[in-house]
């Protein structure tokens, strides 16, 4: 399962498809990340599966929507809870991510993910995620943007102009005050 | 190392790369160690600002000026912020702007843009050089 480019969030709807027309199967909805709605619907039927007697063949998917920010352009802090396989053996994660949206973090989440611990993303489950007021942030690299008066110079800019020229005989220039 | 310009909430940068490129921001609040949320309203008439948006610091470019804002103001008081310290007139007439907006006008110059400005300053060389008169033989080379 490729989790190329940047995720989205979908709510899932589905059943299992009842055998009578008087049956009543239950209706179960989730949540997930996937880059796009195919492959939502088939992480839902993978995840379905592992808690219920419900298979893609027989069960049908009754809605499939993808759910936008309520406020894209609000700085969040987001807890992720997950559950990811090593080499070894599996664990339990909690990571902490700010940004925008809900779909960034998750996205910063299993790119972290694939540099940190090399867990590629068919072996991490997202189990929660959610907003997190600052002062129940937990991790330092977080807590260290709780500041409303936050300042930092920017020193040693290495500005990416690797070709032009590609042999010089001047140093780079990397302060910029 | 005395640091001058610092990434803060109020502080205006030009954004060097991408949709907004060559335009003026003044970031609101700080993202994380990489990104600022940004927003800049329009500093020439016609032109569009900066959309709040994430930017990254790599991406940006801090000038000498600062706005007096609290963090993740709205687009309003920004915007009454900005023209109280009237930046748009500080930035049009910097020499960064300037030189900025030259360099703009020098890409956009046609084959017969570049024809008629080698004619004008072939025409101003030839003046300066009727002023100044003819060369006196030089003694010191011989």
């Amino acid at each position: 399962m490729k989790f190329g480019g940047d995720l989205h969030q979908y709510e899932v709807m589905g059943r299992k498809v009842p055998k009578l027309e008087s049956e009543k199967s239950p209706l179960y909805k989730m949540n997930i990340f996937a880059p796009d709605d195919i492959v939502a619907k088939s992480r839902f039927w993978y995840f379905i599966k592992r808690f219920k007697k419900v298979k893609h063949s027989n069960g049908e998917i009754i809605s499939v929507r993808q759910i936008y920010e309520k406020k894209p352009l609000k700085i969040k802090n987001f807890g992720v809870w997950l559950r990811y396989d090593s080499r070894s053996g599996t664990h339990n994660m909690y990571k902490e991510y700010r940004d925008l949206t809900t779909e960034a973090a998750v996205t910063s989440c299993y790119r972290e993910m694939g540099a940190r611990h090399r867990a590629r993303a068919h072996n991490i489950h997202i189990l929660r995620v959610k907003e997190v007021p600052a002062a129940q942030c937990r991790r330092p690299h977080v807590q260290q943007f709780r500041n409303s008066k936050i300042k930092f110079p920017l020193p040693h800019r290495v500005v990416g102009n690797w070709n032009r020229p590609r042999f010089t005989t001047t140093r780079p220039r990397t302060s910029f005050k | 190392m005395v640091f001058e310009r610092y990434v803060e909430v109020g502080r205006v940068a030009l954004v060097s790369c991408g949709p907004y490129k060559g335009k003026v921001c003044a970031i609101i609040d700080v993202i994380d160690q990489n990104r600022a949320l940004v927003e800049g309203p329009s500093t020439k008439q016609g032109e569009e600002g900066v959309p709040r948006q994430a930017i990254r610091f790599k991406l940006l470019q801090l000038l000498p000026y600062k706005i007096k804002i609290a963090h993740t103001t709205r687009s309003k008081a920004l915007k009454s912020a900005w023209d109280k310290e009237s930046i748009s007139t500080k930035w049009t007439t910097s020499i960064v702007c300037q030189k900025l907006d030259a360099r703009k006008r020098r890409q956009l110059l046609t084959d017969f843009d570049r024809f008629k400005l080698m004619k004008t300053k072939q025409r101003r060389q030839r003046l300066i050089r009727l002023c100044m008169g003819p060369k006196p033989k030089d003694k010191a080379n011989k």
